[in-house]
């Protein structure tokens, strides 16, 4: 029917580098949506709670990080920092881009989450006793997690799927090393086929991992 | 006697206008894209809506395809995939349709909760008033989940905006790419990004605060 013949052998040959290299790719993403998860915390507490120039800090960060395509955060602490002579290693780059993305993203996501529980339980619960330091992590977060559970599951999702980009930086997480054998084996088709299918599998898993967390999270 | 030839020369005004052509073609291939994809999506998320079991079994797992798997590497592999069956495609061909058939995936599922924040009740009321259904569709759904719906689907289009920036690793010669190529010639690294990222968010910033001040209006 084609004109064209596929030659999967060297691509199953491959295959454990290509699965080892997965890995890298769901560790940078899950490392980032750490990272993320907590600056994206402090970003949204600052937006609500502080003026100045703290929030003018925390407000550009969230602009950027939202109205900028991921590839150019990552091109930026790639070829902008070494501009100063900051020149970092490409898992540091992509870490480091992924985290500015999934902070800003979160962000928001948390400023809606803590928007939609009522001020009124912060009050009642510090006249019940509590410090706020004990009415923030027991009454509210708990709450709030609840409520931005699920866009973190797509962030997580998202941060998958961003590191791709990983390939155009030099770092040899799953895209890097599909996109390293093809050029040394000139089945790029191939190659990439393969690549697409275990990114859909990662994705899978990721999703069905967090729905079973769900359930046993919130079974309340 | 021949002047020395200098491969690095400083930014200059020429290049500003390098720098612009390449963001008209940014905007070029978005518009396309994010238009032809938007009536695509449309259509795929009426037929999810209405196509039950059989739309269930065959249009959403290849939609679902579309969103798990990098952008990066649909790219690609449409790229090389293209000239197996006969298709000549250049870049800006590839990255057009798989840019449409990505946006079509994410319209889809807006789309279909689009027609779904509509009640039932008042689609019945539409239709024992005498409306078709196809009038039902137009002058009720529409208007109503159309609203529902517009801000996210703002969010698809400006993050498609925003993707085709990926295009460039087909060699298409968009605004990064452009700015990828006077950063290797001119070693400016820092200036040159920050011209391509403010453009970026010249284009996106605005629109995202638009339809967020649209949201809050609708809602009241």
């Amino acid at each position: 029917m084609f004109d064209y013949n596929f030659h999967w052998r060297p691509v199953m040959k491959n295959l454990p580098d290509l699965i080892e290299a997965a890995f890298l790719t769901l560790q940078v993403a899950v490392l980032a949506m750490i990272i993320g998860i907590v600056i994206g915390l402090c970003l949204a507490l600052i937006r609500l709670h502080l003026k100045g120039p703290l929030y003018w800090f925390a407000s550009s960060w969230v602009e950027l990080a939202r109205n900028t395509p991921v590839l150019f955060q990552l091109f930026f602490f790639g070829f902008g920092l070494g501009a100063f002579g900051l020149h970092l290693s490409p898992y540091v780059i992509v870490l480091a881009g992924l985290s500015f993305n999934c902070a800003g993203y979160l962000a928001e996501n948390f400023r809606g989450g803590f928007q939609a529980v009522p001020d009124t339980q912060i009050r009642a619960s510090r006249s019940l006793g509590m410090t706020a330091w004990q009415a923030y992590t027991r009454v509210i977060i708990p709450q709030v997690f609840r409520i931005v559970y699920h866009p973190i599951t797509n962030q997580l999702v998202w941060a998958v799927l961003m590191s791709s980009l990983g390939m155009l930086v030099g770092f040899r997480e799953l895209s890097g090393e599909t996109q390293f054998f093809a050029s040394r084996t000139f089945r790029i088709f191939e190659y990439f086929a393969v690549t697409a299918v275990i990114y859909y599998a990662i994705v899978k898993i990721v999703l069905l991992a967090s729905r079973l967390l769900a359930a046993r999270l919130f079974r309340y | 006697m021949e002047p020395t030839i200098n491969f690095f020369s400083g930014f200059n005004f020429k290049d500003l206008w390098f720098l612009g052509e390449a963001a008209l073609r940014t905007m070029w291939i978005s518009v396309l894209s994010v238009s032809i994809g938007t009536v695509l999506g449309m259509f795929f998320g009426w037929l999810l809506y209405e196509g039950k079991l059989v739309a269930a079994l065959t249009v959403a797992p290849i939609l679902d395809i579309f969103r798990s798997v990098p952008l990066i590497i649909q790219l690609v592999l449409f790229y090389n995939f293209a000239p197996i069956v006969g298709l000549n495609l250049d870049p800006f061909g590839s990255g057009v349709v798989i840019l449409t058939i990505y946006t079509a995936a994410l319209v889809a599922s807006v789309t279909r909760g689009g027609i779904e924040a509509v009640d039932t009740p008042m689609r019945r009321a539409a239709r024992s008033l005498g409306m078709s259904y196809w009038q039902d569709l137009r002058y009720v759904v529409l208007p109503i989940g159309g609203r529902a719906v517009f801000p996210a689907w703002v969010g698809v289009a400006l993050g498609v905006m925003k993707d085709s920036a990926l295009v460039s690793v087909l060699g298409y010669v968009e605004l990064l790419k452009a700015s990828q190529i006077l950063i290797t010639r001119t070693q400016e690294p820092f200036l040159i990004l920050t011209l391509a990222g403010a453009f970026y968010f010249a284009l996106s910033y605005p629109i995202s605060r638009y339809s967020a001040s649209l949201e809050k209006r609708w809602v009241q």
